[in-house]
């Protein structure tokens, strides 16, 4: 009998006590409840999760609240690109605009045949060491790439490579997420609309005797292809030429009057 | 007076001399799991002080009324041995509500937290307290005031290694210490020093 009494009294002891918890934590797990969107977590299921960090968000989480909040575009992830857009448009309910689809490309066509070295350098393969070497890298030209693989190591998605002394992107593999961009110490690279025909494969703010001293085939700033363009896409700026995409009707006169054959 | 004389003594001794982590070897594992960062050490052991704190104070009002209530012991029913099973539900109930706090109010510190917050519960700091104040026949006030010192002898502890290991990173350690082993040996190392409080 007594053993009885005293488990009786154990049990209604913890009984009441876990009851009494149990309501406590129930009434404040109403009073805290966090309200999760479940579009975030659905948007979050459909980014591709490199966590690239292309879209300007702290990764594809945070582009993902930043879309349920209205404050991104459903096409802000340049990885996903259409499809992606299209999918995360579904969750919103909004039909996604047609973003134009970009791809990064290196401003230099300076190949190991076309410039010359200054002197010969052996020491660490990284562009931004490339600061504290006279002249700014072996390279006569103080602005072409240097061909060390900064780039390269940066990218994601192994879109970028060094073909003959210079980075070269595959168009196809790009994603344009901007992280060579990022990396590039020369500010080489730059996002040019996936289809657009023509860009000066030049960065060169050099005048055209020192352009033509370090490069065979860098830009002069001569001006040729800006009186022959017949849209007016194309202007000379700091001793370079530059062609605005928007206006750029794919001609192809700039490419053909060029004497340095720069304008791909 | 001579009661405030008493609380000032506990709150010394345990919050400094006897420090819960560095003397008494309890609490260890946030305190290496969650000393990385400064902040995230600080966050814990603002979170440890609020359930060591609240604890204490609940787990000696439910020993001292119905656990080792007068009334059932001269009816000659003793539920003291109880004691560890009912101070573990209140610890888990109120880490519960801490989380669910945190995760409303202070998202950061929430996610920087991550498992160990759960893991307050197996805090073995948390049952340490309401236990020991058990055995010390501590009254209520006293209770509080030796849960409160504790933990707050955690949050020294935690922040101070905290501090030690951001400064460790910038060191260049041989291999075979890199890691927990020259946390452990840090470890010790304050545990040394903390000991010199005891001559005091």
């Amino acid at each position: 009998m007594e053993i009885l009494i005293a488990a009786g009294a154990a049990a209604a002891v913890c009984g009441i006590l876990a009851l009494l918890l149990g309501l406590f934590l129930g009434f404040s797990g109403n009073a805290f409840k966090v309200e999760v969107d479940e579009r975030e977590e659905a948007i979050c299921g459909v980014l591709p999760g490199n966590n690239c960090g292309g879209c300007g968000y702290a990764g594809c989480s945070g582009l993902a609240a930043a879309i349920v909040k209205g404050e991104a575009p459903v096409n802000q992830c340049p990885v996903g690109g259409a499809p992606v857009a299209a999918q995360i448009g579904e969750i919103m309910g909004v039909k996604p605009e047609a973003g134009v689809k970009k791809v990064a490309f290196v401003k230099c066509a300076g190949t190991c045949d076309k410039t010359k070295n200054d002197y010969e350098y052996t020491g660490i393969e990284d562009c931004a060491a490339m600061a504290f070497v006279p002249n700014g890298g072996p390279k006569s030209c103080n602005y072409g790439c240097m061909g060390y693989g900064s780039c390269v190591k940066a990218c994601p998605f192994d879109a970028i490579h060094i073909v003959n002394g210079v980075a070269v992107v595959d168009k196809e593999a790009c994603k344009a997420c901007g992280k060579c961009i990022a990396v590039c110490p020369k500010n080489l690279i730059e996002l040019v609309p996936y289809d657009a025909k023509h860009i000066v494969q030049c960065n060169s703010k050099d005048k055209g005797v020192s352009v033509t001293k370090a490069c065979e085939t860098g830009c002069i700033a001569c001006g040729i292809c800006v009186k022959n363009c017949p849209s007016d896409a194309v202007h000379v700026e700091n001793n370079i030429a530059y062609i605005d995409q928007e206006k750029c009707t794919g001609c192809g006169i700039c490419a053909e009057k060029c004497p340095k054959k720069i304008i791909l | 007076m001579e009661t405030l004389s008493t609380l000032i003594g506990i709150a010394i001794t345990y919050a400094i001399v006897n420090n819960v982590v560095l003397s008494q070897f309890l609490g260890i594992c946030p305190f290496l799991g969650v000393s990385k960062k400064t902040e995230t050490a600080a966050g814990m052991g603002g979170a440890v002080i609020f359930v060591i704190t609240i604890a204490s104070f609940i787990t000696g009002v439910i020993y001292k009324y119905i656990l080792a209530n007068e009334a059932l012991l001269n009816m000659g029913i003793d539920l003291t041995y109880l004691k560890t099973i009912v101070f573990i539900l209140v610890i888990a109930a109120l880490v519960q509500f801490v989380e669910m706090f945190l995760k409303k109010s202070i998202p950061a510190l929430y996610k920087s937290l991550g498992v160990y917050l759960p893991l307050i519960t197996t805090n073995c700091a948390v049952l340490g307290v309401a236990l020991n104040a058990i055995t010390y026949e501590y009254n209520l006030l006293e209770t509080v005031v030796y849960g409160l010192a504790t933990a707050v002898g955690f949050f020294i502890a935690i922040v101070l290694m905290a501090g030690i290991r951001e400064k460790i990173e910038y060191n260049d350690i041989p291999k075979p210490f890199q890691g927990t082993a020259i946390v452990l040996v840090t470890a010790a190392l304050m545990s040394i020093a903390f000991m010199g409080f005891s001559g005091m």
